[in-house]
C-alpha cells in the first residue's frame, strides 16, 4: 500500500482494494475499474457493515473485479455467479450478496440463472459491466453486442438480435433496474445505494469501454473516445418502459432508473408459504454465526 | 488558496486520460515524461483551480489518482 500513499492522503478506494494486486490486469482505459471506484462510493455512503457483505464474480475480464477488492469475495465458474451467490445469500439471510459480472457471464452461459433469480426476486444485487461483448477470450459475440458490429466471430457484421437487459430483467421479475454508463460515476454510485436500500432482485447495467476488443475492431476509436460518445448519445430517462432501450452500435444510450418497485422476495415468500402450510411445526431456518474473527 | 489537491500514483497510470478530459477545472495535462511502463501519467498544471471534487478519482480506472479537499487549518486559512 506504500505506494498509494501520498502525503498521508489516501485514495477514498484504496481501503477496498488488495493494493497489492494493483496495477491489475485491466488494459488501459477499460472501464471495470472506474465502476469499482463508484462501487467503493456506494459501500461508503451506504454504510455496510463490510462483514455482512459478500461479493461473487463469473468469469471473464469483470469477473476479475472479485480478486481485486478486499471483501468477502468469490470468483466463481463461468455462468455461475448467481447460483452461488443464491446459495449464500439462502444459508445466510442477512448477507448482503452482491453478484458483479460480464454481460456474457451473466445473459449468455448464465442467462437462465439470471431470469429465474429475477423470477423468484433473489434478494441479489446484480452489477452487470456491459462491454458488449466477451473480451477475455479474445472479443466473440455476446448476446449483447449491437447489430452491424464486427467481432472476432462475425468477422462480417452481427445479424442476430441483441438482449436488452433491462427489458428482459424486468420482464422476469426484477424490483430495480437502473442502466448507466462508466460516464456517469455518480449515478451508478447512487444507484448501487439505492439497490443497497432494496429488498430483492435489482439489476444495475454499466454500460462500459472495452478499447482492445469492441471498438478496435470497429474502429470506434479508444476509451477516452467511447466516454466522450456516452457523455454526447446518453438520454436520461428515469422510469422509461424498459421496451425502449435496447443498444444500437452509434445511437443514443437511453439510461436511468426504469424499475423500481415491491414485490416480496423469495425469502419473504418461502417463509410466508410454510408458515401457513406447516403452522407451528414450521421452524424458521437458524441464524448463521461467523466466529471466524 | 485552492480548495483541493489532486494526489497521483504515477507508477499505477495507464494514460487513458480520463481524468485530464472530465476534470471540471481543467486541472491536468498528460505529462510528457513517462512512467516505468512507458505511459504519460497526468500532471497538475492548475494546482489553484482544483476544487477537491474527487472526479478525477471516481473516473481513474487504474485507481491513480483522487483529490482531497484541502483542510482550510492545516493550510493556515483560519490563522
Ligand atoms: C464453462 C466455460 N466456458 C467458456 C469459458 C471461456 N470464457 C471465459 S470468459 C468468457 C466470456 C466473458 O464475457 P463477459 O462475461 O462479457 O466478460 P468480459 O470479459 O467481457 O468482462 C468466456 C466465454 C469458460 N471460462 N468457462
Ligand atoms: S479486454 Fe476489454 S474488458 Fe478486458 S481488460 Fe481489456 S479493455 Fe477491459
Ligand atoms: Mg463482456
Amino acid at each position: 500500500m506504500s505506494d498509494s500513499l501520498i502525503n498521508d492522503l489516501v485514495n477514498p478506494v484504496e481501503p477496498f482494494l488488495r493494493s497489492d494486486r494493483i496495477p491489475h490486469i485491466w488494459c488501459p482505459g477499460c472501464g471495470i475499474g472506474t465502476t469499482v471506484n463508484s462501487f467503493a462510493r456506494a459501500l461508503i455512503d451506504s454504510k455496510i457493515d463490510l462483514r455482512s457483505l459478500a461479493l461473487v464474480s463469473g468469469i471473464g475480464c469483470t469477473g476479475r473485479v472479485a480478486g481485486y477488492v478486499k471483501l468477502d469475495s468469490f470468483h466463481t465458474t463461468h455462468g455461475r455467479a448467481i447460483p452461488f451467490a443464491t446459495g449464500l445469500k439462502l444459508a445466510n439471510p442477512k448477507l448482503n450478496v452482491v453478484v458483479y459480472s460480464g454481460d456474457g457471464d451473466l445473459s449468455a452461459i448464465g442467462g437462465n440463472h439470471l431470469i429465474h433469480a429475477a423470477r423468484r426476486n433473489i434478494d441479489l444485487k446484480v452489477i452487470c459491466v456491459n462491454n458488449l461483448i466477451y473480451a477475455m477470450t479474445g472479443g466473440q459475440t455476446a448476446p449483447t453486442t449491437p447489430d452491424h458490429s464486427t467481432t472476432s466471430t462475425n468477422p462480417y457484421g452481427v445479424f442476430e438480435p441483441s438482449f436488452n437487459l433491462p427489458h428482459l430483467v424486468e420482464a422476469a421479475g426484477a424490483v430495480y433496474v437502473a442502466r448507466w454508463t462508466t460516464f456517469h460515476v455518480r449515478q451508478i454510485t447512487k444507484a448501487m445505494s439505492e439497490a443497497f436500500q432494496k429488498k430483492g432482485f435489482s439489476f444495475i447495467e454499466i454500460i462500459s469501454p472495452c478499447p482492445t476488443l469492441y471498438q478496435r475492431r470497429n474502429k470506434m476509436g479508444d476509451a477516452l473516445d467511447a466516454m466522450k460518445y456516452y457523455k454526447e448519445k446518453s438520454k436520461v430517462r428515469h422510469g422509461a418502459p424498459t421496451s425502449e432501450v435496447g443498444m444500437t452500435m452509434t445511437g443514443e444510450i437511453i439510461v436511468g432508473k426504469f424499475v423500481d418497485r415491491e414485490r416480496p422476495d423469495y425469502q419473504t415468500m418461502m417463509r410466508a408459504q410454510y408458515t401457513e402450510s406447516l403452522g407451528e411445526r414450521y421452524v424458521e431456518e437458524p441464524e448463521m454465526v461467523c466466529d471466524c474473527s | 488558496m485552492a480548495k483541493g489537491r489532486v494526489s497521483i500514483v504515477v507508477e499505477r497510470c495507464k494514460a487513458c486520460g480520463f481524468c485530464v478530459e472530465f476534470c471540471p477545472t481543467r486541472v491536468l495535462a498528460l505529462s510528457s515524461a513517462f512512467n516505468s511502463k512507458g505511459y504519460h501519467p497526468p500532471h497538475v498544471v492548475h494546482p489553484e483551480k482544483c476544487s477537491g471534487c474527487d472526479l478525477c478519482g471516481m473516473y481513474c480506472p487504474d485507481f491513480a489518482i483522487f483529490a482531497t479537499k484541502t483542510d482550510p487549518v492545516k493550510a493556515g486559512g483560519d490563522k
